[in-house]
């Protein structure tokens, strides 16, 4: 193996010399400790290299050895259900071997070599394969069927293919191609900082439901598409993501954990196994990938993680999969790149970050999209890409959200305000913003119900005049404001408290299936519009208030999904309730005169 | 083989620039001999070629260029760890300081620890009853969390803080909790006021001090917190002990990572301070936890001054960022002799969904708590529109959530430094206030525990 020779070392950053031949993003082993480390510079013959290990106690004149490797992972069965670090190491086996702190140096494959698949080939002997087409398939856990495709760049004829268990480093099938025959296993490798080709791009038009209230109703994401969430600390962004993870509609969740607190990947690890998907009501863990990379571990492997993650998240999108990767903050992802920038002296662009922050970030969301895959059947993935963004104090003028916004089209803005109020999800509903509620509304209107857009934005409507009221309020005092104008905070209230209110910590309230939300908010709309009807018609506005059946509407979202159609009767109560108040006479006058 | 080398090339502030060194290390350890024969310790911060920069922990006062001699040692900095450090008070560089022998080591650690794999890790979800009603029922501790105090000057987090270390206690375990106190950079008095309070409740014996005070080297403090927190590790994991981490102020100590970069010449982040600032006090902060399979725990309270009671100033916001929530003081309440003046509505404890409920604390603390502070946050609202348009002008309801408000802040909130409330006395007195609000505003509140709770007062309050 060819090797260099430490000459400078300052933090995660080394420099070496005698590289000459490296290529850049190449891996290298620093030193005797076999440290990994990737080739992020390169002039004349010295190599700046980013250590994704501690690198305390190296120092010149130790050895560099090259790979010529870029940094890739290892694909195949196995995958689901792992907990990896940044850089694709399994971290519950390194903890079989190394004990409960992470040790350096540590080389274990991604993927278990010893345990045996059952391979279900899909092709036969002759068939003519090229690079995709799907030859076989591994049920790998209940819930995800992983399927064997040809990698990249090979074509030709199967020449034998079998059947059975095998480990995932046997051959499996031979594929007899114009240079000569090429054996496939199970696994395949990708150098994680390249994106997995596909066929064709498409418009992404189909709704990624995840049983939040105030996501799928107002400010919905399209599967294959984008979305960002930044707020100040304590406004709740680790709930959404864990949320999404736990409740999106999609087959297989890549969690990426980026630099953030080790206890919150414990919580994720300690949880999912025990939450059921609602849909199969297996174990959410069967279809979840984990990448922890906690802010105490390396930093450099930090960067590499979000690389890692979609990496693996593309290659079960090319199965035909739709996939959804949560990045858990894409903040830290940007700092240790501004890290890494400082150490190799690099000219900084806005906040001491690198200039080329941008061009990381848009070309990370970019790797999103709804796909037609390259080979054989024709199948369609979708990736869609949900980030976190931690932005100092909060304020989004800070370039990582700035970079961001520019390229995602979902925007949920958390805001303190909210959380200090103890409203969560804190996700504003006049600040945030998706750019696909015309691309799902058709879906959300044929398959829910064909008013489904039209509530959504009488409901927007009312919450907006809510928020030109309160201006007026702030000044004058409410008891200045029409009955008609006070019923319309009354409704936006409702809506804000019996709607867009969730509580992620109760069992039942933590997902809402679109046709439950659509009934929530119909109820809600039903009762506000009797209510308005009621007062053009001489009712009190202190009376509508007072009715009891609020106290129905308010316990709502407490309702099991079995139990949807009592929400149906609940606008017949409403109806009867308001016929009672109109009736009894005089004492409708009374109450207007009270308030006009 | 140790060398030793008087090639200094250049003194900048704390750093030392030696050259013709061969084979020095990425932080490894070394000491510099002036000319008076004063030993100084410090460490390799990057090794360029022939040429290493050191950073000498007590400062470069003494030190010349012609006549210093620097040895590197060829280890990272390690310190010895022993049971029998409890009861005993150390510098910023666990030297001991109390002239009391020198620690007979049980084993000898790097200050800078590796980091706790994920999957070896225990979630906290025990309940620690700290007796303080504005914790245990709004912002519960549990063990092995960290929830730091963000204060200001001024403001009592001291007090608070020693209440906390004297009332903690875990509902049905015998153990105590042993502390771990790291000092960086606080005066004698506040300093004292600590020894003290250890004193007084009989605690000190089960206290390891690790002083670094305003006079003493600042960039000492860069390890301090390192330092105790190898000390917390070993008591924690090794020998089993429920360890009570506090540092206090951390300001102090991201100053002085502030100073070493600023001489390195680095380029500097938001307000000077490094562009990894987050990335080392995660390092500091993440240490504490549980660990799968081990007895002991490492809960951590660091406790920091907000410059201008700005929650946005890099400390307390990338604190924030790597903490499990926040305990903030306020002024308004402190002005208003509210004691402890925790701000209910900013603070926030991240597991505190874990550590309470059925079993825990009691079945509606959830409920209980999520509907307090909605009630306190209208009644808050009630107040700003009050101060605006005089208090006629409220509405009832207004009127009812603003006495609410005030009520809760008197007898709730405010308890003074030497009530120590059971959980159950700080839930029912919840309910209590609850009950100055119509039913038809529970809105966070389960029916069953309306029932249960809010509707029979008799039967739950004996």
């Amino acid at each position: 193996m060819r090797k260099g020779e430490i000459t400078k070392v300052s933090g995660p950053l080394v420099v070496a010399k005698d590289m000459k031949g490296s290529k850049m993003y190449d891996v290298v082993r620093v030193s005797e400790e076999r440290l990994v480390g990737e080739i992020i510079g390169l002039s004349g013959d010295t190599a700046s290299i980013q250590v994704y290990e501690e690198t305390s106690g190296i120092g010149p004149g130790e050895p560099v050895y090259i790979t010529d490797k870029p940094l890739f992972v290892e694909l195949g069965p196995g995958l689901i259900e792992s907990i990896y670090d940044g850089i694709q190491r399994p971290l519950d086996i390194i903890r079989d071997q190394t004990g409960d702190n992470i040790a350096r140096g540590v080389e274990i494959p991604a993927l278990e070599r010893d345990v045996k698949w059952v391979f279900k080939p899909l092709v036969k002997k002759g068939d003519a394969v090229s690079s995709g087409d799907i030859i076989g398939e591994v049920k790998e856990t209940v819930l995800v069927l992983h399927k064997i495709m040809v990698p990249h760049n090979i074509e030709g004829k199967i020449k034998n293919i079998k059947q059975g268990e095998f480990l995932i480093t046997d051959t499996v099938c031979e594929i007899e191609t114009k240079d000569g025959v090429v054996k496939l296993t199970m696994m395949q490798h990708w150098p994680v900082r390249l994106p997995r080709p596909y066929k064709k791009r498409l418009a992404p038009s189909l709704v990624l439901s995840t049983g939040q209230r105030v996501i799928d109703t107002f400010f919905p994401i399209a599967k294959g598409g984008t979305a960002c969430c930044p707020g100040p600390f304590g406004s709740g962004k680790t709930v959404i993501q864990h949320q999404l993870a736990k409740w999106a509609d999609a087959e297989i969740v890549v969690y990426i954990g980026c630099g953030e607190r080790g206890n919150e990947m414990t919580d994720v690890l300690m949880e999912f196994p025990e939450l059921k998907d609602h849909r199969s009501g297996e174990s959410l863990m069967k279809r979840t990938v984990l990448i922890a990379n906690t802010s105490n571990m390396p930093v450099a492997a930090r960067e590499a993680s979000v690389y890692t993650g979609v990496t693996i998240a593309e290659y079960f999108r090319d199965m035909g999969y739709s996939v959804a990767v949560m990045a858990d903050s894409t903040s830290r992802w940007a700092e240790a790149m501004r890290e890494i920038s400082g150490r190799l002296e690099e000219m900084p662009g806005e906040e001491g970050y690198p200039a080329y922050l941008s061009a990381k970030v848009s070309s990370f969301y970019e790797r999103a999209g709804r796909i037609e895959v390259i080979g054989k059947p024709d199948r369609e993935g979708a990736l869609s890409v949900i980030g976190a963004v931690s932005p100092p104090g909060g304020d989004l003028s800070d370039p990582v959200v700035q970079a961001t916004l520019r390229v995602v089209k979902v925007f949920w803005s958390l805001e303190d305000r909210l959380a200090y109020q103890r409203h969560f999800p804190a996700i504003s509903w006049l600040n945030s913003y998706s750019l696909y509620i015309d691309d799902v509304s058709e879906e959300m209107n044929t398959t829910i119900a064909k008013d489904f857009t039209d509530l959504t934005k009488e409901a927007m409507r009312l919450l907006e005049q809510e928020a030109e009221l309160q201006e007026i309020v702030r000044l004058i005092g409410v008891d200045a404001l029409s009955p008609e104008d006070r019923l319309i905070l009354d409704g936006a209230k409702s809506i804000r408290e019996d709607f867009l209110h969730q509580n992620a910590f109760h069992e039942v309230d933590t997902y809402a299936s679109l046709e439950k939300q659509y009934k929530m908010l119909a109820v809600c709309l039903f009762n506000y519009n009797k209510a308005k009807e009621a007062l053009s018609r001489g009712a009190a506005f202190n009376d509508i208030v007072k009715m009891k059946v609020r106290e129905k509407i308010s316990r709502m979202r407490y309702l099991l999904e079995s139990e949807l159609s009592i929400m149906d009767r609940l606008q017949d109560e409403v109806t009867a309730e308001f016929k009672k108040l109109a009736n009894p006479g005089g004492r409708n006058d009374k109450g207007i005169q009270q308030h006009s | 083989m140790i060398k030793e080398y008087s090639s200094i090339l250049n003194v900048s502030g704390p750093l030392l620039l030696i050259e013709g060194v061969e084979g020095a290390k990425y932080e490894e350890l070394v000491e510099i001999y002036t000319r008076a024969g004063e030993k100084k310790r410090g460490r390799v911060l990057e090794v360029d070629k022939d040429k290493a920069l050191v950073q000498i922990f007590e400062g470069s006062t003494g030190i010349d260029v012609q006549d210093c001699r620097v040895r590197f040692l060829g280890r990272t900095l390690h310190i010895g760890v022993s049971s029998d450090m409890l009861g005993r008070i150390f510098d910023g560089l666990g030297r001991p300081k109390d002239g009391g022998p020198e620690i007979i080591p049980e084993a000898m650690l790097d200050i800078n620890g590796a980091p706790i794999n994920p999957t070896a890790r225990n979630y906290p979800n025990e309940f620690i009853q700290t007796g303080i009603s504005s914790i245990d029922g709004i912002n519960t501790l549990v063990r092995g969390q960290k929830l730091p105090i963000f204060s200001g000057s001024g403001l009592p987090h001291n007090r608070v803080a020693a209440q906390i270390v004297r009332q903690s206690k875990v509902l049905g375990a015998k153990e105590e909790f042993a502390v771990v106190f790291g000092a960086m950079g606080i005066t004698f008095e506040e300093a004292n006021f600590f020894i003290q309070d250890f004193t007084k409740s009989g605690a000190l014996e089960r206290v390891v001090l690790f002083l670094n005070l305003a006079d003493d080297p600042a960039i000492e403090r860069v390890s301090t917190p390192r330092v105790a927190f190898t000390v917390a590790e070993y008591l924690a994991f090794e020998k089993g002990l429920h360890i009570l981490v506090i540092l206090s102020d951390m300001t102090n100590y991201a100053e002085a990572l502030r100073e070493i970069a600023a001489a390195r010449k680095e380029i500097p982040g938001r307000r000077g301070y490094p562009g990894y600032l987050y990335t080392d006090l995660a390092s500091v902060y993440e240490r504490s936890g549980r660990i799968k399979g081990k007895e002991g725990s490492i809960t951590l309270i660091p406790i920091l001054t907000m410059p201008e009671d700005d929650k946005t100033h890099p400390i307390p916001d990338l604190t924030g960022y790597i903490t499990e929530g926040q305990v903030i003081l306020s002024r308004s309440l402190y002005r208003k002799k509210v004691t402890p003046p925790i701000d209910v509505q900013q603070s926030l404890s991240r597991l505190k969904d874990k550590g309470i409920g059925k079993g825990k604390t009691r079945e509606d603390h959830a409920d209980l708590f999520n509907q307090l502070i909605a009630c306190y946050a209208r009644g808050k609202e009630a107040a700003e529109l009050s101060v605006i348009l005089g208090e006629a002008s409220l509405s009832d309801l207004d009127r009812i959530f603003l006495k609410f408000s005030n009520q809760f802040e008197e007898r709730y909130i405010s308890q003074g430094e030497k009530e120590n409330r059971t959980i159950e006395q700080t839930l029912d007195l919840g309910w209590e206030l609850l009950r100055m609000v119509p039913r038809a505003e529970m809105k966070r509140v389960r029916d069953e525990y309306l029932q249960k709770y809010y509707d029979h007062t008799d039967d739950t309050e004996k």
